[in-house]
């Protein structure tokens, strides 16, 4: 039944992408100058991606709809980067970064191309160190590491709490550098939406001017989908406000398949919501959990007493708490991983124990740990009978040296002092793991369409670890994409210039400006925000972090609902032909709305539970494991592959079984 | 330097140099004028050396000219391209937030200044001029017939403080000076790259700038009650 | 909170501008600067009028999209943050906010408060980069130690988000510290040595082809920066400049 062919190599698993590297056809140097590519997006994949293929000879046409290409939100990446250098000399290779990957990503990720993922890591910090990146260095002048979301090695790199904006502005310079010499023809403001196909191939695109709101054509040998995830999908995230799906979308309604889009990462540690204007959501270094215990009161009246400002948190003495993470998990305690952490403190915040005015916020303490470290330190100061205020002093020093930033941060927001006050925390949907399926080649199921980055679904099977976003962003873009490409594009090289004045430009121009007037013109009410923060909310509460067949089902049902009420009742203020902003996000959420409903039907048909993925019916039913997840490889260790069919609701699933060959299938646990 | 126009830098670096040698100059000035307080006589044989020396009036008088007018015209022309670089203002701004009045101020403090080197030009130096090189009388004595008459620097420069008008158009000049001081101090020092130390340039130059001016102001003072 | 807000609104490049007033009631001071504005752009909506424009995106201080000139400095009253980092609790019940947009003539201004900072690429496309091409061949990155100081102190130069408060708040509409901060984040590592000289002059030459003013030095813009970059950068590209041109 399927039609998939993930095209990886044969051969064993370290030598495929060196084999397979050799072999592909090449185009001339010559021949470069008379293809064009266009990449849409300039985050980390999109970014060295454009760089790297105008350094080889293409013609490069980049687009994002921010006012620069260093805006996009790679930036806002804190931890690091992960590559299997061994500097350290911990034992680390290209294996074990591997293993590490496919273990984290819960086994449903390829094989073949984790394991490229992990061989090329090595370059990208070579790569980025050239460009002047400014990674973290020790007192020998040497890169630091640090070890990162509970693998055995230190191999993450990274500057300070920035590295994904240092990364992305190495990116950022390499364009410069290209745009300045011409090979680079950057589209600031701009927005694709639609895909131009001829004879089956991508040929091409139209963007929108966001500024003169004019629809443009623009043609290529290839287009390259870098446009990163769609989290927003639940409105609140810790996604940029601008984040979309659109490009990704409208590939597929052209014949992309969307794979694995039930896969998202919530992140444990955001600041939680503090109201119903929240419009995006911060996130806290997962690095805080190495110290912090998290728990919510016992009793159902300090709960209330709390919310009502009748009791601070420390009044409540240690028998008033209930540190459900180390009550469930006492192994892994406060450290059990993201998924885990997520949906127990959703499941005590549902229970009601919430402790904010929202009800969804845990408490993420650091008196133990400040205590802890004060006593230590009063015994290395030979300090024996210190007070308790002597003890504190010296313990905050600690935690300020650790996390000072971050806690600066957190007052900033919240205006409370976490060293007084435990700090709230609250999940937040932060990654998505699914995206546009691609083969070994990161080529989607149309011809000459390419997805990197976030957008694709291929490196992180059911959950991403910690640092490894960022790998890959730059794996595709600088090591990947530029060398299989050559190998579709060396079939072009006698094609010559793609014209665009013909049928297929002119339909794809009408079909969106269409679209565009249709919205305008609906004659609604209400303002664009007010459906996506509906979606929100049915996207968080039936397709969140635990999702059982009955609320996926409304969930189905009630974003069908929206979607209709959305296209009689939204209004669009304003006229095509200038700065809309709201036309902008109003096109955007009609593709949300219907990404939605995939998302839904995606989580529906996987019955099993997996990383990000959990499924209320599929838990361990007893033994140690009581109440945790329950993978499920014998029906469902397959990507979920599915096919546009003119509604979300007809799409039809195609399966890419997964094969593991180099390594064995195992159950996580935690206990 | 470069063929072509000068880089913003680079004015900005040709500002900071014409502002040290007039700091230095401003020194020097202020340490001969002491002497008029100190030691009458002293300053009437300094200010006949200075006045007939040849290096001074052919080679440190003129780069002095020079300075003077290269830094304000470099000034104005600076302050007019930057003023270019905004046309439309904001409607509501809060300058003081950020920065403070000295630095903001340059181009008043500095054209109150040229405006009072005007009337310094006119009072000593158009008057020596005229006594040395149009009248041709080199010999700086109050009766250039009678060697025994003495000097007549310090009688002059002791005469100009008579008038209370001219006294406190002094102080106004020198203490709009101090101020134009105080930031342009330590920003020369920046404007040539130097980063080290700035607390100290920053101390310093406070001092300098405070002490060089009042010392001027005294000097008006201590003649204007002598009479 | 009740506040009163005066919004610059221009429709486009072309048309002038001018300050609207517009009440807005019942702001919480936990609400950032841009969550007040989008309660009043819903407002707006409803009321069947034209939002308020303005750049936003990651909402986390980052990317140095926002850009609004709040009660006379760049990004309001708050130190070290960005506008979307800005908290409604800054400011008390009853209070006039007066928003614009940066200004500069270099800036020019799109719509409302958005402008146009395309200035600030075209100066990094003139030299804000090293010369290297992505290989997979290029040496180890630990062949080259490079002392820990001046590796912080380059990064604190890169942390440079490029939202042009500083030309905002110059005066003069000055670029310098932006460009300073690139110039010495690689004036600082081995690796950006060998281009150092055209790099300072191309891009310096830059800088005064887009029209931005001269640096005198008022020390506004390290003051408003919400990233902290020092005026020392400005400083440190001075003496490159100078080493460039002997």
């Amino acid at each position: 039944m399927s039609t998939l062919d993930s095209k990886v190599p044969e051969g064993p698993l370290k030598d495929k992408w060196t084999t397979y590297k050799d072999k592909i056809d090449l185009v001339n140097p010559a021949n470069k100058r008379k293809i064009d590519v266009i990449v849409i997006g300039t985050g980390l994949a999109g970014g060295s991606a454009s760089a790297t293929l105008a350094e080889q000879g293409y013609n490069v046409k980049a687009f994002c709809y921010q006012d620069s290409p260093r805006r996009a939100h790679s930036i806002a990446a804190q931890g690091g980067i992960n590559a299997a250098k061994n500097y350290q000399g911990d034992g680390d290779s290209n294996y074990r970064l591997f293993y590490d990957t496919v273990k984290g990503g819960d086994y449903r990720s390829r094989e073949a191309n984790v394991y490229r993922l992990a061989e090329v890591s090595g370059n990208i910090i070579d790569q980025c160190v050239a460009q002047g990146v400014p990674f973290a260095r020790d007192y020998g002048g040497l890169l630091d590491n640090r070890s990162f979301g509970g693998v055995l090695v230190s191999r993450t790199f990274y500057a300070k709490g920035q590295t994904g904006q240092q990364l992305l502005l190495g990116a950022y310079s390499a364009m410069n550098r290209q745009i300045a010499r011409g090979k680079i023809e950057m589209y600031n403001r701009h927005e694709m939406l639609d895909i131009v196909k001829i004879d089956g191939k991508a040929r091409g695109i139209i963007a929108r001017n966001l500024i003169t709101g004019e629809l443009e054509r623009h043609s290529a040998h290839a287009v390259v989908i870098a446009s990163g995830g769609y989290g927003n999908v639940y409105f609140l995230s810790t996604n940029a406000m601008g984040s979309n799906v659109t490009a990704a979308w409208k590939t597929h309604k052209k014949g992309a398949y969307f794979a694995n889009p039930c896969f998202t990462q919530i992140h444990p540690t955001c600041i939680p919501r503090s109201g119903d204007y929240q419009s995006k959501l911060t996130l806290m270094s997962e690095s805080l959990r190495n110290d912090g215990r998290i728990w919510v009161p016992k009793n159902m009246d300090d709960v209330m007493a709390i919310r009502e400002g009748k009791k601070k948190p420390t009044d409540l003495s240690e028998d008033e708490r209930d540190y459900y993470l180390e009550r469930r998990y006492p192994a892994f305690g406060n450290l059990v991983p993201r998924d885990v952490a997520s949906r127990a403190a959703k499941e005590r915040c549902d229970a009601g124990y919430g402790v904010n005015k929202t009800g969804e916020a845990v408490y993420l303490d650091f008196k133990s740990a400040i205590e802890r470290y004060g006593k230590e330190q009063a015994k290395i100061h030979n300090e024996e009978n210190a007070s308790a205020q002597r003890i504190y002093d010296l313990g905050k020093d600690i935690v300020e040296a650790k996390y000072g930033n971050l806690f600066q941060m957190y007052e900033k927001i919240v205006d409370e002092n976490p060293y007084k006050t435990p700090m709230m925390i609250y999940p937040a949907t932060h990654y998505t793991m699914g995206g546009l399926w691609v083969d070994y080649n990161l080529m989607t199921t149309v011809e000459g369409c390419y997805a990197i980055g976030e957008a694709n679904f291929s490196d992180h099977g059911a959950n991403r670890l910690g640092a490894s976003a960022l790998m890959q962003g730059l794996a595709d873009g600088y090591f990947v994409l530029p060398y299989t490409i050559g190998d579709y594009l060396s079939n072009d090289i006698r094609t010559g210039k793609i014209p665009t004045d013909t049928d297929e430009f002119n339909e794809a121009e009408n079909s969106v400006k269409t679209t565009l007037e249709k919205l305008i013109n609906t004659g609604g009410t209400k303002a664009v925000d007010y459906f996506h923060k509906k979606l929100g909310v049915i996207m968080w509460n039936k397709v969140g972090m635990s999702r059982n067949a009955t609320g996926l089902k409304e969930a189905i049902a009630e974003i069908q609902e929206l979607r209709a009420d959305f296209w009689k009742n939204v209004r669009v203020p304003g006229g095509v032909n200038e700065v809309n902003r709201e036309l902008e996000k109003a096109g955007r959420v009609a593709d949300f709305l219907e990404l939605g409903e995939l998302f839904a039907q995606d989580a529906l048909t996987r019955e099993e539970s997996c990383g990000g993925h959990f499924r209320e019916e599929s838990v361990e039913i007893d033994g140690e494991q009581q109440g945790e997840a329950k993978r499920d490889d014998e029906n469902f260790t397959f990507v979920s592959a599915w096919e546009y069919k003119g509604t979300p609701s007809e799409a039809q699933l195609h399966k890419e079984e997964l094969k593991y060959e180099n390594i064995e299938l195992k159950q996580r646990s935690y206990k | 330097m470069s063929k072509s126009k000068f880089t913003t830098i680079g004015r900005k670096i040709l500002m900071a140099l014409s502002g040290f040698f007039l700091m230095f100059f401003l020194l020097q000035h202020l340490t001969i004028n002491m002497l008029s307080v100190i030691s009458p006589d002293t300053f009437n044989e300094v200010s006949q050396f200075m006045g007939t020396n040849p290096v001074v009036q052919f080679a440190l008088q003129p780069v002095l000219i020079f300075a003077v007018f290269f830094h304000f015209i470099m000034g104005i022309v600076l302050e007019l391209q930057n003023r270019r670089a905004r046309t439309v203002k904001y409607a509501y701004n809060k300058p003081s937030a950020n920065s403070n009045w000295m630095s903001r101020n340059m181009i008043y403090s500095g054209l109150v200044v040229l405006a009072f080197l005007g009337l310094h030009f006119y009072d000593f130096w158009v008057h020596e001029i005229t006594e040395k090189y149009i009248d041709g009388d080199m010999t700086g004595l109050i009766d250039p017939n009678n060697p025994n008459s003495g000097y007549r620097y310090y009688d002059e420069l002791s005469e100009k403080f008579i008038d209370p008008i001219r006294v406190i158009i002094y102080i106004i000049s020198f203490v709009l000076l101090a101020l134009h001081l105080l930031h342009g101090f330590q920003s020369s020092f920046q404007s040539v790259g130097v980063s080290k130390g700035k607390n100290f340039i920053k101390k310093f130059g406070n001092a300098f700038a405070i002490v060089v001016p009042a010392g001027f102001i005294f000097i008006a003072i201590f003649h204007f009650l002598q009479h | 909170m009740n506040l009163t807000l005066k919004i610059w609104r221009q429709k486009d490049a072309k048309s002038p501008g001018k300050m609207v007033t517009y009440p807005i009631s019942n702001i919480e001071g936990h609400m950032s600067f841009l969550e007040m504005m989008d309660i009043l752009n819903d407002e707006l909506i409803e009321k069947g009028e034209e939002p308020v424009a303005f750049d936003h995106d990651c909402r986390e201080g980052i990317c140095g999209m926002c850009s609004m000139y709040i009660n006379g400095e760049a990004h309001g009253p708050d130190r070290k943050v960005t506008t979307c980092q800005l908290h409604m609790r800054m400011f008390k019940d009853g209070e006039t906010i007066h928003i614009e947009p940066f200004r500069a003539n270099s800036f020019p201004v799109l719509k409302d408060l958005m402008v146009d900072r395309s200035a600030f690429d075209r100066i990094q496309q003139a030299g804000g980069y090293i010369s290297v091409n992505t290989s997979g061949n290029t040496q180890d990155a630990n062949s080259l130690p490079i002392p820990k100081a001046d590796a912080d102190l380059a990064m604190d130069a890169a942390t440079c988000i490029g939202c042009g408060a500083c030309v905002a708040t110059c005066k003069n509409s000055s670029a310098m510290l932006f460009v300073s901060a690139k110039v010495s984040q690689y004036a600082l590592l081995p690796q950006g040595q060998v281009e150092a000289n055209d790099r300072v002059l191309n891009m310096v030459n830059q800088m005064d082809i887009e029209g931005f003013g001269n640096c005198t030095n008022t020390g506004a813009c390290e003051v408003e920066c919400p990233k902290g970059i020092s005026l020392d950068n400005i400083a440190r590209m001075n003496r490159e400049l100078m080493k460039a041109k002997v």
